[in-house]
């Protein structure tokens, strides 16, 4: 090629090598979510390391009720619908009795810390050698827009028309710290999918997440900081600014439990 | 200086416009004049003077994979 | 194999165990907590898996999930345990994941007593949960036939992709009686898991267990589906035992303890020169009712008798369609009715008949 002529979109596709494309473990199939819904973002992280760990044929999903109910279509993967709230409980019972797959968990703000949270909180108490993402988007998205445990303070939503009041409602809960208080947790660190570098980060921690399962070391669980942007009324770029800028503030990206093993790694 | 280029999915797009505000090089722009196979207007690369570097920040960010990145290193 | 002294909930257990469970998640409650108990001890001992959940909620979820991959799973709980599981009973015989479940019944409603009653019939037979279906229901009177019907719980279960409930009471669950256990079930091939169950998609495409159908022409595909299967469960699997049915006047119709009772009073009655027969019926569901309606057509009465405010009852009218009276006499609270109040119902039941039928006229004395 003459480097004095700058190549054409044919010739690059043609001569060049392929940087991104779409990964195998998910289906090439259009998603139901809103425009710019970080959801997307997400799937796409967890079926790159599918791929990349080679877990496609050893993977069990268990997916939640929200937004992300019919993600089951989206995936490459054997996969089962829980009971809103019941994922970690559904898990318990597959990895118990095939103790060789990768089980994990999808769930939303509602799944899993309002109804589930008894589930959550005995699964990682439990020890169970599951892997947890926790899609936190500070709001019930399916059932368009009602408050969350993770609704933050005066924040107004359709079931709190005047703002979250902490007198009323309680403060948001934070679910990563609160379940890397338990000893059966190994890994559980939140992360955020707003830029280019915490992308990159918490696609890391997936990988990390499932090696741990792939290690029988117990219950890991990534909290992603996610965006609504129907919900929050805004549009897709300016929800990424609000995570920056008003989640994280309350929600601190971090590693909250790293087990020792883990951290050789 | 190494060149790239994306190809959209035309009708996977829902117009969330995360890639367009995140490209460096200001290459990829939301379409004014038609609407994808659902009704959204979808991202275009518009680079005449080949300024895509295939750097894949629009693929990093779109959540609904439209994007396949390709990247020529012309000096390998 | 000689005859053992067992208690009934540890019956039930190791009659499980021999008839093949893989997974037991299960929670205390009285009055069944020895069955947990018992297979918190034998399950780990023979490499199978045991949990106590966090609660039946948990239990329930816990069984779906090691249901869908195809493994026999159970759990067992008693009636505000029962109630907890509804939804994921539910979810389960919407996605066809075979389970089985054992209802040891107490007083109610609410927290209730921890006595022995009947009283979850409605909740186990009309559907155990939202939607429309039905479980299998079986209900043993004896230790024996709770082994028996345990014992045959997983094949029925997976023959139908349903949910089978064993239905027993507190006084079957604490009571010791000898019996016989049957031997135990081979474990288990990959080769004869089900074609169904999520087990990680190596070499094959993936599959889904899901009861979730957003289109209303799918989920009716579903309904329609179910109630064909129940048709089929309905032609075959119906269970129940007479005796001394061919010349009974009156019939007694009662199910599990109160159904053994109920022989008793019937000796009793046909030694007192009463012809009368017991009905009992051992599939609640499907309920056993054809020919129920055949000797409602020979029967001067039937009389009901539950540890409940009547429940079958309502099963033995529709059968019988008014083709002969139908008395009911019942306890709640966990109370357990005696032969002896139940010959008296019986007896005033007769002569209430025998005064209606007879003819009218001047000389008929007070």
């Amino acid at each position: 090629m003459d480097e004095n002529l700058a190549p054409t979109a044919e010739q690059i596709i043609e001569q060049g090598n392929v940087v991104y494309k779409r990964p195998d473990a998910l289906l090439d199939t259009w998603t139901h979510y809103c425009p710019g819904c970080t959801h997307g973002i997400i799937h796409r992280l967890i079926a790159e390391a599918i791929d990349e760990l080679g877990l496609r044929e050893k993977a069990i999903l268990v997916a939640p009720v929200g937004c992300s109910v019919l993600m089951y279509y989206y995936f490459n993967v054997d996969a089962v619908e829980a009971a809103h709230g019941r994922a970690p409980a559904m898990a318990t019972g597959l990895k118990r009795t095939q103790p060789d797959k990768v089980v994990f968990t999808y769930q939303g703000d509602g799944d899993l810390a309002s109804i589930g949270a008894a589930e959550i909180l005995h699964a990682a108490n439990r020890g169970e050698r599951i892997t947890v993402f926790f899609v936190n988007n500070a709001v019930y998205g399916m059932t368009s827009g009602q408050m969350a445990p993770t609704t933050l303070p005066g924040m107004v939503t359709t079931s709190s028309p005047t703002g979250r009041d902490v007198k009323e409602h309680g403060y948001p809960m934070r679910m990563a710290e609160i379940i890397a208080g338990l000893p059966g947790a190994c890994y559980v660190v939140r992360r955020s999918v707003h830029d280019a570098r915490t992308i990159r980060q918490a696609k890391k921690a997936v990988i990390t997440a499932f090696k741990t399962q792939l290690a029988g070391l117990g219950l890991s669980m990534v909290e992603f900081l996610s965006s609504c942007p129907t919900n929050w009324h805004m549009s897709p770029p300016d929800a990424m600014a609000w995570i920056r800028d008003t989640m994280m503030p309350y929600y601190p990206l971090g590693d909250f439990k790293v087990a020792e093993e883990v951290k050789n790694w | 200086m190494a060149r790239g280029t994306v190809v959209i999915e035309v009708d996977r797009c829902k117009g969330c416009e995360l890639c367009t505000t995140i490209c460096p090089q200001g290459v990829l722009h939301t379409t004014h004049d038609r609407f994808n196979a659902r009704g959204y207007r979808p991202a275009q690369l518009i680079d005449p003077t080949g300024k895509c570097t295939g750097c894949a920040l629009c693929a990093l960010i779109c959540p609904d994979v439209c994007l396949t990145v390709y990247r020529y290193d012309p000096r390998r | 194999m000689a005859k053992e002294l067992w208690k009934g909930n540890e019956a039930i257990a190791e009659a499980a165990i021999r008839g093949g469970v893989e997974a037991f998640f299960g929670y205390p409650i009285t009055p069944q907590t020895e069955l947990l108990e018992y297979m918190a001890a034998r399950m780990p001992a023979l490499g199978r898996a045991f949990l106590q959940a966090e609660s039946e909620v948990a239990s329930i979820n816990m069984v779906y999930g090691a249901a869908c991959g195809g493994a026999r799973a159970m759990t067992s709980s008693s009636s505000p345990g029962i109630s907890l599981m509804q939804e994921g009973l539910s979810y389960i015989a919407g996605s066809e994941a075979p389970a089985v479940l054992v209802d040891v019944m107490r007083g109610g409603p609410g927290l209730g007593n921890i006595q022995p009653s009947q009283s979850d019939y409605f909740q186990m037979t009309r559907s155990a949960g939202h939607g429309d279906y039905h479980p299998i229901v079986l209900a043993p009177s004896t230790i024996q036939e709770a082994i028996d019907l345990m014992y045959e719980a997983f094949p029925l279960a997976e023959k139908y992709r349903t949910i089978v409930i064993l239905a027993a009471d507190g006084s079957l669950g604490q009571m010791m009686e000898p019996a016989e256990m049957p031997p135990m079930r081979p474990p288990l091939a990959e080769a004869e898991r089900a074609a169904w169950a999520v087990r990680g998609a190596a070499g094959r495409d993936k599959r889904l267990i899901t009861s979730l159908f957003l289109k209303e022409e799918e989920l009716e595909a579903l309904n329609q589906h179910l109630q064909a299967k129940l048709r089929r469960i309905e032609a075959t699997e119906r269970r129940w035992e007479e005796v001394a049915t061919a010349d009974a006047e009156f019939l007694l119709v009662a199910f599990g303890t109160v159904g053994r009772t109920c022989k008793s009073v019937m000796r009793e009655a046909r030694q007192q020169g009463l012809k009368v027969g017991l009905y009992r019926p051992i599939s609640l569901w499907p309920f056993p009712w054809p020919r129920l309606r055949e000797l409602a057509r020979q029967a001067r009465g039937m009389l009901v008798v539950e540890m409940n405010a009547g429940q079958m009852l309502e099963d033995v009218q529709l059968a019988v369609e008014g083709r002969c009276p139908v008395q009911f006499y019942g306890r709640t609270g966990g109370v357990i009715p005696l032969p002896d109040e139940i010959l008296a119902a019986l007896y005033d039941f007769v002569s209430a008949q025998r005064d209606a039928n007879a003819p009218a006229g001047p000389t008929s004395g007070g």
